[in-house]
């Protein structure tokens, strides 16, 4: 077999190679999602129901009392906001996770994966691309919300941002690590079932966790140890130009375990990508 | 003579192949790889050599193993026994530097239906960390390659079968790779497209000095002079100049000399009776 001169391969890659990089893949999602106008709207739509719907159903139901970060009494539909922007974020997450089994399933995937780059920082570039998609559509609800009178402090969002970076984070990297393990478009109605909904429902979204410990003091643990109170808490804090530094802790540690655990699941090495033809082939 | 003829680049091949202090690699070396899936062999002990400027078939039937060798190249699996290189980088050991020289075309698509065909490029480029004003140049200039300049700003969706497989084999030479893989790239394609791509990918291998790792289970689609491995069930047949292959076989031509040597009748694959 005949052989021929070539030249050294550079090693490594520059700064401004992953700058690119990661322009690149946020480029691209933000042109998915701008030509899935459906998506934009049901993300708006399914908060707004919540906040203009349930909240005013609710309302007089639900009495709110001080709790922190909060200062004085409020109305509900103040209360379930930051959840609410939350939720956006939450199904955001979900959503970017069936969109990266839609991409393996179509083969897109691959483009991807075959780049020169670290894995893990395609991912990484994933995940903020998910995330600042994510904030487009929080920041449209809160402008809508602002119509409803429902307005934090003007301070509030620009200390709300690095909060939602965080929760996106976290839950961008939860959709993606669950993406891994999906084999096929089909089985992500389970994700809806067995993920969202629990998520979203045995929170503080909805309501404070001083009323679920009334209830139930088994459900109030549950709320506990659902990372998705914590970014709620964390976003309901932050809007008030407050820290909640458990949830700031919790948020941090889930974003770090689920981002590695997504990396190792995409590893062709050791992960999940490694069952076979139709098994998950990323 | 096609579009696609008309549209080849005899430009030199970028970043000169004899720079001083330059290495002598195949480039490709498939050494002693084996895959399984659980308790299924996949592939048994792979051991074979692409050389630059070589244009080399993988022929094998459906299920042969072909699809699951690119996906160890690519590092889309992890090696679990041998060890792959290109250009003498180990895919395992430093798989940037390894990758950064190689373009794939897989069988499935992999474009982006909804993006047109430049906001395609781009995406690829920016995923090799290339400047999105290079990334433009080169655009128009693969675009132009291959006839689709007018096309540039249509959505991939309507373009042909034909059209989309010579955009991603652009795409994949977008990079400036020195190997190219190609799975199967003319499946669902009619004769006229089959023929033109085939083409384009000779002139490649010509006029710019790329190794071509070509998969097919069409006959038609190898030539004499090509270098040849047969693929069957997971094991390698055979390997070498197709000619010698022949030889080897005591058969008159490509077709019969897969049919001696993996004991098959058919293209399905069965056994004679």
């Amino acid at each position: 077999m005949s052989s021929t001169t070539v030249p050294p391969a550079r090693s490594g890659f520059s700064p401004s190679e992953y700058i690119i990089c990661l322009n690149g893949i946020v480029w691209r999602e933000a042109l998915r999602f701008l030509h899935q106008r459906e998506r934009f709207i049901s993300a708006l739509v399914r908060p707004l129901v919540w906040l203009f719907i349930f909240a005013a159903g609710f309302r007089q139901v639900l009495g709110i009392s001080i709790i922190p970060p909060y200062e004085t009494y409020i109305p509900y539909e103040v209360y379930i906001a930051p959840g609410l922007m939350a939720m956006i974020q939450l199904f955001n997450g979900m959503q970017s996770s069936l969109s990266m089994v839609y991409d393996r399933e179509m083969g897109n995937m691959r483009t991807l994966l075959v780049s020169p780059l670290p894995r893990g920082y395609l991912l990484f570039c994933k995940l903020l691309a998910g995330t600042a998609v994510s904030l487009l559509q929080v920041y449209a609800f809160l402008v809508i919300a602002w119509f409803w009178d429902i307005a934090p402090p003007t301070i509030g969002y620009l200390t709300v941002l690095p909060a939602l970076v965080l929760s996106g984070l976290m839950l961008g990297a939860l959709g993606m690590l669950i993406s891994s393990g999906i084999k096929q478009l089909e089985n992500f109605a389970g994700v809806m079932n067995f993920v969202i909904f629990p998520m979203f429902f045995a929170s503080s979204a909805l309501y404070p966790l001083w009323r679920v410990q009334e209830g139930s003091p088994m459900l109030y643990y549950v709320c506990l140890c659902n990372p998705f109170t914590h970014a709620v808490e964390l976003v309901r804090f932050a809007v008030y130009g407050k820290m909640n530094w458990v949830s700031l802790a919790v948020v941090g540690g889930c974003t770090v375990v689920f981002m590695i655990g997504a990396i190792i699941a995409y590893d062709p090495s050791r992960g999940l990508v490694r069952r076979g033809p139709g098994g998950g082939e990323a | 003579m096609t579009a696609t003829d008309a549209h080849i680049s005899s430009q030199p091949l970028p970043d000169a192949a004899s720079e001083p202090g330059a290495a002598v690699q195949p480039a490709l070396s498939i050494d002693h790889v084996s895959h399984s899936y659980g308790p299924r062999h996949a592939l048994i002990d792979i051991n074979f050599t692409v050389a630059p400027a070589s244009f080399t078939a993988l022929l094998g039937l459906n299920g042969a193993g072909k699809s699951t060798l690119f996906s160890l190249v690519t590092r889309l699996f992890g090696i679990q026994t041998g060890r792959i290189g290109i250009f003498g980088h180990d895919i395992s050991r430093t798989p940037g530097d390894a990758l950064r020289l190689l373009g794939v075309v897989f069988q499935p698509r992999t474009i982006d239906l909804d993006l047109s065909l430049t906001q395609n490029l781009l995406y690829h480029a920016a995923l090799h960390g290339i400047s999105r004003r290079e990334a433009r140049l080169r655009s128009a200039e693969v675009l132009d390659r291959i006839g689709l300049t007018e096309r540039a700003g249509s959505k991939v969706r309507d373009l042909s079968g034909g059209q989309m497989r010579r955009l991603e084999i652009a795409r994949a030479l977008l990079h400036r790779p020195r190997l190219l893989l190609l799975d199967e790239a003319t499946v669902g394609l009619d004769v006229k497209a089959r023929a033109d791509i085939l083409d384009h990918v000779r002139q490649l291998v010509t006029e710019q000095g790329i190794g071509v790792l070509w998969a097919t289970h069409l006959f038609d689609e190898i030539m004499p002079g090509d270098d040849l491995v047969v693929l069957h069930q997971g094991k390698m047949l055979a390997h070498g100049q197709v000619s010698r292959v022949i030889a080897d076989a005591g058969a008159q031509d490509v077709n019969t000399a897969f049919m001696r040597l993996t004991g098959t009748t058919t293209l399905s694959g069965r056994a004679p009776s």
